[in-house]
């Protein structure tokens, strides 16, 4: 182990487990407002396409990023027009958006495959660019990248520092109960999904204009569902799925950094870390579960809030 | 249990019509959903009409193309669907009908069963994926001929092709070990497979014919298509100090725009359109071009001489599947000569990739002197030459 290994799997790092915590922070604040998201994948395809397209038209990748958003968010609300205002199965709607997305957004981003972009560029920090280790890992990276921790802490401060975020929590604890203490249910799970579907769309917008900058068809290759399950991991905190996020990238990176030195281990295996690494937290942290998880996951209001 | 709250009543009514017409509706929505799933599925099927069929006296012809990703990837799919282009360039009464982004499975004899209703002769399922469900469709219609990329299994009407690129590899080798400063090289494979192996090998063997200090990083990473891996690989490589970097995967581009932001140079692999994405650093790559290949047997089929074929249609450099790509503008023109020198030997059979001695990166001799490794390797290669930092699989 040298300074350039640790320097390069922090840096990976950092890079890997930003677009998934973009994700996972939107999937909490949804399952905070009782609803499971399995779609979160959709939502993040939806996003990186939209946020290519815009990007290439308009050669701004901050449009891009805004349009990624926004298309995330707007995806998102046929999501909550299936499960809250039609009741539909929560699993089986994301799922069924989850295919609808990989097709859509194949049609939609066609003729786009291949087309170089200019991307979100490198924001240098000026002086702490330069420091050892960290410098590059944490300090030469693109906006969102910087942003991801603040909008993390403000998710958090949103869910248990404002009125807002404790009706929406008891939406997703007791629906009944909430109603009848006079709070809207649906208007509140539409306006958590919403910002879900902002963040998951960002998320996927950080993938294509920032990270790869490319347009892949499926680009996403699963990291929605990674997100879910990190949102377990993190005990449906957001602060926590920050650590969630750096377990993962880290997993990610430490495999491709000990592969690139040779390690003296098979491929095959080193592939596996990052899943083992978070079913082994899984297992340790598993029992905290039963505490924290939104009461009412899952649970379908029959009302009209 | 629902909440007792006034006008419990017309709430309920309101609600039980709801649930019948959510019923419907849902059937609705799915009928409307359908028809755009079906097309997002098949693609663009269909859209390549060809310029005027029959443009000459000559009977019309029709060939089947099936892509397992997207036709501008500038990787696989596009020397793919490059080369059905030039088909129709130089066969302008043959109609391509092509399809893209077909998943590896039933899906695609669905697809080229509609290909033969549209009249298709020869189809070219072009993925190794494609390779039983494929092979099934064929043994149902005997007199439709497929020609299928790299596999294992061939049968009368069934084919397989490719073409041997080690020796481009060791050429390009040749100039990355030229031009690194570092004297480490990088490789992303997709899967450790022996053809992959096989180029990591021929690659690492030429760098070190004129830089014996080189040596090669592998990452694998277990998907052919993966760009967030793709650039999370480029940059662990990167950070090991590694400056010139080569990839087999679906799509270079990922690699090679991630190579060119972080101010190395990059190798490209599959097609031979990539240098627009790395003005700077694109040394070279190797590009198939299968398009003369397919016309030739579309030819065969039309003269009734395809049964003749061998069934393991292997080309090599002298052949015209597998080409080098444009030189970058960072290559001195000394790599050049030197580069263009060994493929001419190459081609005229004076020199041989695999050249005794050639030992394993763990110190045992595999090919002794005064031998020559044989064209099997490709398929069966578990090894690493000396110079390759790590282990196959």
């Amino acid at each position: 182990m040298n300074i350039a290994f640790i320097a390069g799997v922090l840096s990976n790092a950092v890079l890997s487990g930003t677009f998934i915590l973009y994700a996972t922070v939107g999937e909490v604040i949804g399952e905070r407002a009782g609803i499971v998201n399995l779609g979160l994948e959709g939502v993040m395809l939806v996003g990186a396409v939209m946020g290519f397209v815009v990007t290439a038209q308009t050669g701004n990748p901050y449009l891009g990023v805004l349009a990624a958003a926004l298309a995330g968010a707007a995806f998102n609300m046929i999501f909550a027009y299936l499960v809250v205002t039609r009741r539909g199965n929560q699993l089986a709607s994301g799922l069924t958006l989850m295919f609808f997305a990989q097709g859509v957004t194949a049609i939609i981003g066609k003729a786009f495959v291949g087309k170089p972009i200019t991307g979100l560029t490198d924001l240098r920090i000026p002086g702490l660019a330069e420091l050892p280790v960290v410098g590059h890992a944490l300090f030469q990276k693109d906006l969102l990248v910087y942003l991801v921790i603040p909008i993390t802490v403000a998710a958090w401060f949103l869910l248990y520092r404002t009125s807002w975020g404790l009706r929406m929590r008891a939406v997703g604890e007791d629906k009944t109960v909430a109603f009848a203490a006079g709070l809207k249910p649906h208007r509140l799970q539409y306006q958590a999904l919403f910002i879900a579907g902002l963040l998951g769309g960002i998320g996927g917008g950080h993938l294509s204009i920032a990270y790869t900058k490319t347009w892949q068809e499926g680009m996403t290759a699963g990291a929605g569902f990674i997100a879910v399950g990190l949102v377990i991991f993190a005990a449906w905190s957001p602060v926590r799925a920050i650590l969630g996020a750096v377990v993962f990238g880290g997993a990610v990176a430490l495999q491709l950094q000990l592969q690139a030195r040779g390690a003296n281990v098979s491929p095959f295996l080193l592939d596996m870390i990052p899943y083992l690494l978070v079913l082994v937290v899984l297992m340790l942290f598993g029992r905290v579960k039963g505490r924290v998880v939104p009461a009412g996951l899952k649970d379908v209001f029959e009302g009209t809030g | 249990m629902f909440l007792k709250v006034p006008a419990e009543n017309s709430r309920r009514k309101g609600l039980a019509v709801l649930k019948q017409f959510s019923g419907k509706s849902f059937v609705l929505l799915c009928t409307a959903l359908l028809p755009l799933l079906a097309f997002a599925a098949c693609g663009a099927s269909g859209t390549s009409t060809p310029p005027a069929a029959a443009a000459d006296a000559h009977a019309s012809f029709t060939m089947g193309i099936i892509h397992v990703g997207s036709k501008t990837d500038a990787g696989y799919n596009q020397a793919h669907a490059e080369a059905a282009e030039l088909v129709q360039k130089n066969l302008p009464y043959v109609k391509v009908l092509e399809a893209e982004n077909i998943p590896e499975n039933a899906d695609v004899s669905r697809v080229i069963e509609n290909m033969i209703s549209q009249g298709a002769k020869f189809i070219v399922p072009a993925s190794f994926g494609y390779l039983d469900p494929a092979m099934q469709v064929a043994a149902m219609h005997p007199d439709i001929m497929f020609d299928h990329p790299a596999g294992f299994k061939q049968a009368d009407n069934f084919h397989t092709y490719w073409a041997a690129s080690d020796q481009h590899s060791y050429a390009l080798g040749m100039a990355a070990g030229k031009m690194t400063k570092t004297n480490k090289l990088g490789f992303i494979g997709g899967f450790s497979i022996p053809n992959v192996i096989d180029s990591i090998n021929a690659f690492t063997l030429g760098a070190r014919s004129v830089n014996p200090k080189a040596e090669m990083h592998v990452i694998f990473d277990n998907t052919w298509s993966d760009p967030a891996k793709e650039a999370a690989s480029t940059n662990a490589l990167v950070d090991q100090g590694v400056d010139v970097v080569t990839m087999i995967v679906d799509s270079p581009i990922t690699v090679v725009q991630t190579a060119e932001q972080r101010g190395i140079y990059s190798v490209g692999f599959h097609s031979t359109g990539v240098q627009k994405y790395a003005p700077k650093g694109w040394i070279s790559g190797i590009g198939f071009t299968w398009g003369n290949f397919f016309a030739r047997e579309i030819q065969s089929i039309e003269k009734g001489t395809w049964k003749s074929n061998p069934k393991n249609l292997l080309g090599d450099l002298n052949s015209d599947m597998v080409t080098l790509a444009p030189w970058g503008s960072a290559v001195p023109d000394d790599v050049k000569t030197l580069v263009e020198a060994k493929v001419a030997d190459f081609k005229a059979g004076k020199a041989q990739v695999f050249t005794g001695p050639v030992k394993d990166n763990k110190g045992n001799m595999k090919i002794p002197a005064g031998k020559v490794g044989d064209a099997s390797l490709v398929n069966t290669i578990d090894w690493y030459v000396e110079g390759v930092i790590g282990q196959g699989s």
